[in-house]
């Protein structure tokens, strides 16, 4: 009796040790996982144009609203980190250009590349987006008038945000996010064909 | 690979694996032991050191993206805002175990740099990324604003 006693005691410890192991394993190290994207040319079979636009839109979206894209297009003035989305630590904010306040800038840690035996993310635009192009809790839609408003892109129409999308470093990083991070659904080439698709069949935006 | 790298005034040329983080060279290699450890992931600012005049956590730089900047250590700190800092701190009796102490000290000359006369909130963004497990807080804050003071006249 004592024995099965001690052996139940046994296999109850294990197992919990187990499951500490593992939910310490994830929070440092999250098992690698990426979302696929269907391609653009998926979509020629709805025949109707502004349901295929807003189609490709939708499917683009898994991209814009995914972590490594919305956690530094915060709308407040601090980015967040994780795919929990939880607020970046230390406590930093956006500043004045974007890269920081005085005494604790971007570059205080992040530089021209990821560094994984430290953990931590770069690249040489590393920086949150400006407030007029925050993502953070705006649906689809909204993010979609964002980005067809000159006023809040920088003054970049649609032809500029496509180029933007499949040539910026600093976007290109969400598919080379690091060790330790999931990066972005599909490729960034699909992401570029997705919007491309979008804008050539009138970027039409899914309900705000 | 061999790599030459300017530290307080100095070239020194190290032969250590391109991905090995400046504070480690810092400490093992040159033997500046001013800069501490804490976490090593950039969270807790004990390894900050000053590149280029800006606060960097030493710990989060690899060699290899070094290039020709400058790095100043708790060892080779030196004129105004520096002299204030030291003797604010002396006057407030900030450290208590000291362990973070170089990591502040940084921090704050390099904010003294950047804005002459801080505020709270200057102060608070610039500090809060160096952690003090003996909570000297209240004075670090205090002997900042002290060596503001020093600083404006």
């Amino acid at each position: 009796m004592r024995g099965s006693f001690l052996w139940v005691a046994l296999c109850v410890g294990a197992a919990g040790a187990l499951a500490m192991l593992v939910l310490y394993d994830r929070e440092i190290s999250p098992a690698f996982s990426q979302e696929a994207l269907r391609p653009a040319n998926s979509f020629a079979r709805i025949t109707d144009v502004r349901t295929r636009s807003i189609a490709l839109f939708v499917e683009a979206g898994k991209v814009l609203q995914h972590p490594r894209c919305v956690n530094c297009h915060p709308s407040t003035e601090r980015p967040r980190q994780t795919d929990s989305r939880r607020l970046h630590l230390p406590l930093v904010v956006r500043g004045a250009d974007g890269h920081g306040a005085p005494g604790m800038r971007c570059t205080t840690c992040h530089h021209s590349d990821n560094f994984d035996s430290a953990g931590i993310p770069g690249n040489e635009h590393w920086g949150l987006a400006p407030q007029s192009m925050a993502w953070e809790g705006r649906s689809l839609g909204q993010i979609c008038e964002q980005l067809k408003d000159p006023a809040r892109t920088g003054n970049r129409d649609l032809a500029a945000i496509l180029k933007h999308v499949v040539t910026d470093s600093l976007v290109l990083w969400a598919w080379s996010p690091g060790r330790g991070r999931n990066p972005a659904p599909g490729t960034n080439a699909q992401f570029g064909e997705l919007l491309r698709g979008w804008a050539e069949s009138g970027a039409h935006c899914p309900t705000p | 690979m061999a790599y030459t790298i300017k530290i307080n005034g100095a070239a020194h040329t190290v032969d250590v694996d391109g991905d090995t983080a400046l504070l480690w060279i810092l400490r093992d290699v040159l033997g500046l032991t001013g800069t501490k450890f804490g976490c090593g992931v950039g969270q807790c600012g004990a390894c900050t050191v000053l590149m280029d005049g800006k606060p960097l956590r030493s710990c989060s730089m690899p060699i290899s993206a070094l290039a020709t900047a400058e790095i100043v250590t708790i060892e080779g700190v030196t004129g105004r805002e520096a002299d204030a800092v030291q003797k604010a701190w002396i006057a407030h009796d900030v450290p208590q175990c000291g362990y973070c102490q170089s990591g502040q000290v940084i921090s704050t000359i390099a904010l003294l740099k950047e804005i002459r006369k801080p505020t709270d909130d200057d102060i608070d963004l610039a500090m809060n990324g160096n952690i003090c497990r003996c909570g000297t807080y209240v004075r670090i804050r205090a002997a900042i604003h002290d060596a503001a003071r020093t600083l404006a006249t």
